[in-house]
C-alpha cells in the first residue's frame, strides 16, 4: 500500500526532534552504562559507511566513476579537506570520469 | 558582565553566532541540493523537501529515510531508521547538556531542535558555557541554506543534464566520507571498522537472499549488529567515548 508523504515528514520530524531536546532537557548527568556510550559512539561511523559503500557504486551512471569518487573522496578527507571542499572534489570527479571513461571505451 | 548589559551580551553573541553560521550554511546549502535530488526519488515535492529539511536538519538521518521511503517502507520501520541514523544527535545533546547549567526550559527546546554536527561542533568549540543566543545565530544562517537547498535540489535536479544530475549525486557520499575519515585517520580501530563496514555492506547488498532485503532495513540491521560488536569488542574508555 502507498503511504501519506505528510505522515513519513512528521515522524521523521518528531523522531529528529525527540532524539536531541530529550538528552538536553532530561538528562542532567552524564550517561554511565559504558556499553551505550561506546554505542553511541560507534553508531555514527557504522551507519554512514554502510549508507556510503556500495550505494556510491550505483549513485552515478557509470560505477566506475563511483569507485573514483570513492578514492579521491577518501584521500581528499585523509588529507584534512573539510565537508564542502570533499563534496565538491567527488562531484568534479564523477563529472570528468563519465566524460572521459567511454572515450576510453570503459 | 560588569559593565555591560544583558541586552549588549545577547547581540553580541548573536553577532558571532551569525559570522560562524555563514560558512556553514553555504556548505549546507551545497550539500543539500543533493539530498533534494534523493527526496525527488523518493517522490516528495519541492515543498515536501523543504519541510522535511526544515523540520529533521539531519543529512544521513534524512538520507536514509528518502531511501526507505523510495521504498515504501512502514512508519514504524522510519521511525526505527531515523532513530538509528541520528542516534549520535543524542550523544551530542547529552554532551551539550554538560554545559548547558542555568539555560531554561524554553532555550532547551529551541536549541534541541538544531543540533547538527556542524552546529555542535562551533558551539562545543566555544569555551565556557552554553549561550542560546550565540547558538540562535548559527541557526539562522544553517536553517535556511540546509531546507532551501533541499528544495532547489529537488527542483533543479529535473533540470539538469543527466550527468551533472550524477555528479551532484555523489556530494553526500562526499560529505559522509569528510565525517568518517578524519577520526578514522586517527584511530585504527574506527579504521578498521570502516574497511569492515563497507566490506559487510557490500557483501550483504550482492548475496542471494539477504540482498532482497530493503536497503533501508539492511543498512538499519548492520548499524545495530556492527556497532553492538564493535561497543563489546572495543568499548571506548570515558573520555573518548564523549569525544
Amino acid at each position: 500500500m502507498k503511504h501519506n508523504i505528510y505522515i513519513y515528514i512528521l515522524i521523521m520530524a518528531a523522531v529528529s526532534y525527540l532524539i536531541r531536546v530529550l538528552p538536553l532537557t532530561l538528562i542532567r548527568k552524564p550517561i554511565q552504562s559504558r556499553f551505550l556510550k561506546s554505542f553511541l559512539y560507534y553508531v555514527p561511523y557504522v551507519t554512514l559507511s554502510v549508507m556510503t559503500f556500495p550505494a556510491i557504486l550505483d549513485a552515478t551512471e557509470n560505477p566506475v566513476a563511483g569507485l573514483c569518487a570513492l578514492l579521491v573522496g577518501v584521500v581528499a578527507a585523509f588529507a584534512g579537506a573539510g565537508l564542502l571542499k570533499v563534496a565538491i572534489a567527488c562531484c568534479g570527479v564523477v563529472f570528468l570520469a563519465e566524460w572521459i571513461l567511454p572515450l576510453l571505451g570503459l | 558582565m560588569t559593565g555591560i548589559t544583558a541586552n549588549e551580551y545577547r547581540k553580541s553573541a548573536l553577532r558571532a553566532g551569525i559570522h560562524d553560521g555563514i560558512p556553514i550554511g553555504l556548505g549546507y546549502f551545497a550539500v543539500s541540493f543533493a539530498l533534494g535530488i534523493a527526496a525527488r526519488g523518493a517522490g516528495l515535492n519541492a515543498f515536501q523537501s523543504f519541510l522535511a529539511s526544515l523540520l529533521c536538519n539531519a543529512s544521513a538521518g534524512e538520507y536514509a529515510a528518502f531511501t526507505l521511503i523510495a521504498a515504501d517502507a512502514t512508519y514504524i520501520e522510519l521511525a526505527l531508521m531515523t532513530l538509528v541514523a541520528n542516534a549520535r544527535y543524542l550523544l551530542m545533546s547529552c554532551a551539550l547538556s554538560q554545559r548547558a547549567a542555568g539555560v531554561n526550559l524554553p532555550h532547551r527546546m529551541l536549541i534541541g531542535f538544531d543540533v547538527t554536527d556542524e552546529l555542535f561542533a562551533v558551539t562545543i568549540a566555544r569555551p565556557g558555557k552554553l549561550e542560546p543566543f550565540y547558538f540562535y545565530g548559527a541557526m539562522l544562517m544553517a536553517l535556511p541554506g540546509w531546507s532551501v537547498g533541499t528544495a532547489l535540489g529537488n527542483i533543479a535536479g529535473n533540470l539538469l543534464p543527466a550527468r551533472l544530475t550524477s555528479a551532484l549525486g555523489v556530494a553526500l557520499y562526499g560529505m559522509f566520507l569528510a565525517v568518517i575519515i578524519p577520526p578514522a585517520k586517527k584511530d585504527k580501530i574506527l579504521a578498521g571498522l570502516v574497511v569492515f563496514c563497507f566490506a559487510a555492506s557490500y557483501a550483504l547488498s550482492r548475496l542471494p537472499i539477504v540482498s532482497a532485503i530493503p536497503e533501508g532495513t539492511r543498512i538499519l540491521i548492520l548499524t545495530v549488529v556492527i556497532a553492538s560488536a564493535a561497543a563489546l569488542l572495543f568499548p571506548r574508555r570515558d573520555e573518548e567515548a564523549t569525544a
